[in-house]
């Protein structure tokens, strides 16, 4: 494929804009040979992917200048200063402060506690729903706080993830079993929605910069591997949530 | 004048958002590294990029895509549209368009979805650029893509989604035996950021129309579960993909006599 040249400064908008070829192709394809209607608002299409585009390039541009670079020098800090418990309070409170206050989780948390109570799964009262969604939303929060700290000694000892992982399996296999049916569509989904765009360039910076900064600790084999801890543990504790609250 | 008030209030809620992370990254870092931030201001205006960035990018979202995506899902899932006149006798390649959709979606979400595309660029930068950005993007997006395909047609049909997870495990776990020790942390991660801002509202929409159109589906248990396939096909394609390029590469080379 012949490479196109652009202005340096215009680079990542031609590479947004690319990214983005795929989706407007799908939908037209769609829109204009399936189900053969002509696209409604074309203009608010246009200005909405013109949005895309623009909020892409700036944000690939500043997870380079501000995302990675302060995800990757508080690892270098803090595994200089030596302190475990320290790092381990931080590793929490990144992973529980990112959780709670996502707009994803709170989405499903809402649609759960409806579809509980229309389920007759719990009272149908708006208390009784609220204190769900919220009961659902600290669950998760603190699953993947306790996870980016599962995943932290991971990478200090040097522990193989996929013995981690596959341990994890098994046991989400085995809660499975007893787990009641209507919450395990809801666990599997929130290990998903857990990890948001924000979280996860810094969470991956953290664990790369720790890995590159600990003698002995291979970047690649030991840095990634939080956020596959963080899409764990929360399918683990809804389902408990849900044997407990049912 | 709607566009910019749209613009300001995603801004305002992305900087609500981001506020907890902020205040536990400066908390810490003044309370107890006491170190000064290299290039602080650099930092910053990166923040600031990626606060705006995202603005514009949710609001673009908004504006273009979710409402005729969401539209779409509701069409193709409808049983009209679909040719299928008692919704009691269904086969579950009546829904064909469905599936197609499904992947279609579920490949080109993926493809722009930011989260990935931030591992992608510290994955290539970690391994030196043996891993390509562009190589690891299209090896996920098609792990969501035949997810959600698995996943519609497991809708269709209606049997118990943790089968097919617990199955999806199982070919996890035996892949994990064979591919290349580099791979299996990218891989293992690679299933948890690509259901983020693109690829959620659109996958959810469309479980939630199969669920509601077919007779025998509850919304509880059919209509979640789309977003589990699409966080677990992508790590069956990525150590797929790395385990590909290892049997290429042992191929290219010249190897050993094969008696011993």
């Amino acid at each position: 494929m012949p490479k196109l040249r652009f202005p340096k400064t215009l680079q990542p908008l031609a590479e947004s804009l690319r990214d983005l070829i795929p989706i407007v192709l799908v939908v037209s394809i769609f829109q204009l040979l399936v189900i053969r209607q002509p696209l409604p608002h074309l203009l608010d299409l246009l200005l909405g992917l013109l949005f895309v585009v623009i909020g892409l390039s700036l944000f690939v541009k500043g997870l380079e200048m501000g995302l990675f670079p302060i995800g990757q020098s508080m690892a270098h800090a803090f595994a200089r200063k030596g302190s475990l418990l320290w790092l381990l309070l931080f590793a929490f409170a990144l992973g529980f402060g990112t959780t709670i206050a996502e707009p994803a989780l709170i989405a499903i948390a809402e649609e759960a506690s409806k579809i509980a109570a229309t389920g007759n799964l719990i009272h149908p009262s708006k208390a009784s729903m609220q204190s769900y969604a919220l009961g659902l939303r600290y669950t998760v929060a603190l699953s993947v706080g306790l996870a980016i700290v599962l995943g932290v000694i991971r990478i200090v000892r040097g522990w193989p993830i996929h013995w981690l992982i596959v341990g994890g399996y098994m046991v989400i296999i085995l809660i499975t079993e007893f787990a009641p049916v209507e919450i395990i569509g809801i666990a599997y989904d929130s290990g998903g929605v857990t990890t948001s765009t924000i979280t996860v360039p810094l969470v991956t910076a953290l664990g790369v910069g720790l890995a590159s900064s600990i003698q002995g600790r291979n970047p690649m084999i030991d840095g990634f591997g939080l956020i596959a801890f963080a899409s764990l543990t929360p399918i683990m504790f809804v389902m408990i949530y849900g044997m407990v609250v049912h | 004048m709607n566009v910019l008030q749209g613009l300001l209030h995603t801004g305002l809620s992305t900087i609500l958002d981001v506020l907890p992370i902020a205040l536990i990254i400066f908390g810490f870092q003044f309370l107890y590294l006491k170190r000064p931030i290299p290039n602080l201001k650099r930092v910053l205006t990166g923040f600031v990029y990626v606060l705006i960035g995202l603005a514009f990018f949710l609001e673009g979202l908004e504006l273009a895509l979710f409402p005729l995506g969401k539209t779409m899902a509701a069409q193709l899932t409808n049983p009209g549209f679909l040719g299928i006149s008692n919704p009691a006798h269904i086969h579950w390649s009546d829904y064909y368009w469905v599936y197609a959709f499904a992947f279609a979606v579920g490949f080109s979400t993926t493809v722009a979805e930011p989260a990935l595309l931030a591992v992608a660029i510290k994955a290539n930068e970690v391994s030196g650029g043996a891993i390509g950005i562009w190589g690891l993007r299209t090896a996920v997006a098609l792990g969501v893509a035949l997810g959600l395909v698995l996943g519609t047609w497991r809708i269709v049909t209606g049997y118990p989604l943790h089968w097919f997870i617990i199955g999806g495990y199982l070919v996890v776990v035996i892949q994990t035996i064979f591919a290349p020790r580099m791979i299996i942390a990218l891989a293992y991660d690679s299933g948890g950021v690509t259901t983020s801002t693109v690829t959620v509202p659109l996958v959810a929409a469309l479980g939630l129309g199969l669920a509601h159109n077919i007779p025998g589906r509850s919304a509880l248990i059919d209509g979640f579960g789309l977003i589990a396939f699409a966080s677990l096909f992508p790590m069956i394609t990525v150590l797929a993909h790395a385990q590909i390029a290892q049997w290429r590469a042992n191929r290219t080379t010249p190897s050993l006599p094969q008696e011993n």
